[in-house]
């Protein structure tokens, strides 16, 4: 255990070393979910009806959805990872006593995290001081703070055993560009960042809520705004197990026979 | 102990001949050829030796390393590194081995280097007091002191070099892989290299397994020579065996070796 431990830290650390990032990417976020709540304002005057959220929901939603970007953005790769498959340089990680999947997966939680503290703080303080119904509404019961706390680290694995298949796909394929094109756009749609999954139209819901995008930050960040509840939650976060279980597995697979069958490339 | 039994490892290369028209065509049809890295290699290295692998470019000698160190699989034959098999035992066989690719970096890029080697400790789990001895000791070797607090972005290729064997070692291994450690190093630098490696020999009685295409290294540091072409072993005996086989004999080490290419047409 130590040894994800010390790997998880050095990641870490490394990742708390760029300010100046964490800065702007921060003044963008928030920037970014002025907008956004602005935008959907028009609609909700417009007709409030045809609203599928309240419109404190939405708030909600997209002020934890800028504060917790950096957990859930599906176009973030690290480019090292990518080019230490692409020269070869992966032939130093396959001669340590470790399992690369492993070993990447803690990395990949470790940069995440270590870009998500130096965000998530500024952003949440801010929206929760706006006025209602633009701002962050805190929900009273502890139970939900809990479950959605566990729905979080759920997706957050998820997201991560996402990128670990795409990592291991470029044992394949060599160079990255094609998939990392594909999967950015489809995934960042599919998973609710464009616009929240209750506000695409009803027979597109129904499919996407079925795929497993859907089961990263979709469910935390709706239930904590309220806007799933009761049995729903259960349901949603056994899907979140669900499709997690079954990318780890892919990824694993793919790593196994990745490793069984390489070709490390370059002299 | 390392014993090679026939052994062979193929890869497909792509191929296609310059051009717009040809590539185009490539899109539908990829043509591949097979290229044969290892055929029937065969050999024997014992406890505490010290051996030369050398050969021209895409001899194979690299494959044969990555093979040893359990990253690649070769499609036949057999290999048994002090009773295991690397590729099905890798976890636990490259606990054994050290190994030093002179191409690419083990050390984290903008960390000190000393925090990649307490991730290293961590990772093979070194134990704390044995991990401070080794890490004295290889300190004082290879002149390290200066250069440990510094992140690796910012050190010379020599230093560096320095860096990258002692985190190889961390762990005590008893059999270490070298693969080109000096290419692009300084007089200086080589040298301290060369002077590390006959130490570790000596006093730990570490196997050590070197590819390099400088001979002056094969001539400090090997016993005995393993020369390989186009994937065959063509030699293996010590320098003097191989100094004999060539006329004039007072030739250059480099003048031998080149002779020997040639007679061997690889």
């Amino acid at each position: 255990m130590r040894k994800y431990w010390s790997f998880f830290r050095i990641r870490f650390i490394r990742g708390l070393q760029y300010r100046a990032a964490a800065l702007s990417g921060m003044v963008t976020q928030f920037v970014w979910g002025a907008m956004e709540i602005l935008l959907f304002r028009a609609f909700y005057e417009a007709s409030p009806e045809s609203f599928p959220m309240t419109f404190e929901a939405l708030s909600t939603y997209v002020w934890l959805q800028q504060a917790f970007l950096a957990l859930y953005m599906v176009w973030f790769w690290e480019s090292e990872l990518f080019n230490s498959i692409t020269t070869g340089d992966v032939a130093y990680e396959l001669c340590r006593p470790v399992r690369l999947y492993d070993m990447w997966f803690v990395r990949g939680l470790a940069v995440r995290l270590s870009k998500a503290v130096l965000r998530c703080m500024p952003i949440l303080i801010f929206s929760w001081f706006l006025p209602a119904p633009y701002g962050l509404t805190l929900p009273g019961d502890m139970k939900i703070w809990a479950m959605t706390l566990l729905s979080m680290t759920l997706g957050l694995l998820l997201i991560v055993a996402f990128g670990m298949i795409v990592y291991m796909s470029v044992f394949y394929t060599v160079s990255p560009q094609g998939i990392k094109l594909f999967v950015t756009s489809m995934a960042e749609f599919l998973s609710g960042s464009v616009i929240p999954i209750p506000f695409m139209p009803d027979h597109v819901k129904r499919i996407v809520e079925f795929l497993p995008f859907a089961s990263a930050q979709n469910v935390p960040f709706r239930i904590f705004s309220g806007d799933i509840t009761g049995p729903d939650v259960y349901s949603s976060m056994a899907k979140q197990v669900f499709w997690l279980f079954v990318f780890i597995l892919i990824g694993r697979i793919l790593e196994k026979r990745a490793l069984r069958q390489i070709v490390i490339q370059g002299g | 102990m390392i014993q090679v039994e026939h052994m062979n490892k193929t890869f497909k290369v792509a191929r296609r001949s310059a051009g717009f028209s040809n590539a185009v065509k490539a899109l539908f049809h990829k043509e591949t050829d097979t290229v044969h890295a290892l055929s029937d290699l065969s050999f024997r290295i014992g406890d505490g030796e010290m051996v030369g692998y050398i050969g021209p470019n895409g001899a194979g000698k690299s494959s044969t390393i990555k093979i040893l160190s359990g990253i690649l699989t070769p499609d036949n034959g057999t290999c048994l590194i002090n009773g295991r098999i690397p590729w099905t035992d890798r976890r636990e066989h490259v606990k054994d081995i050290g190994v030093v690719f002179g191409q690419r970096t083990q050390l984290w890029w903008d960390v000190p280097v000393i925090d990649s080697f307490e991730l290293l400790r961590d990772i093979y789990e070194i134990p704390k007091h044995q991990y401070l001895i080794t890490l004295e000791e290889l300190t004082e070797l290879l002149a390290l002191e200066e250069i440990i607090k510094t992140p690796a972005r910012q050190l010379s290729l020599g230093q560096r070099m320095r860096c990258e064997i002692a985190a190889s070692l961390l762990h005590t291994p008893k059999i270490l892989f070298l693969d080109e450690p000096t290419i692009g190093l300084d007089a200086v630098s080589k040298l301290a290299v060369r002077d590390f490696i006959r130490k570790l020999n000596r006093i730990h009685k570490t196997t050590v397994l070197l590819t390099t295409h400088d001979m002056q290294d094969i001539d400090a540091l090997a016993d005995r020579v393993l020369l390989i072409g186009k994937g065959r072993l063509l030699l293996d005996g010590t320098l003097s065996d191989l100094k004999s086989r060539c006329e004039p004999p007072c030739a250059t080490l480099d003048e031998i070796v080149a002779s020997l290419y040639r007679e061997f047409q690889i």
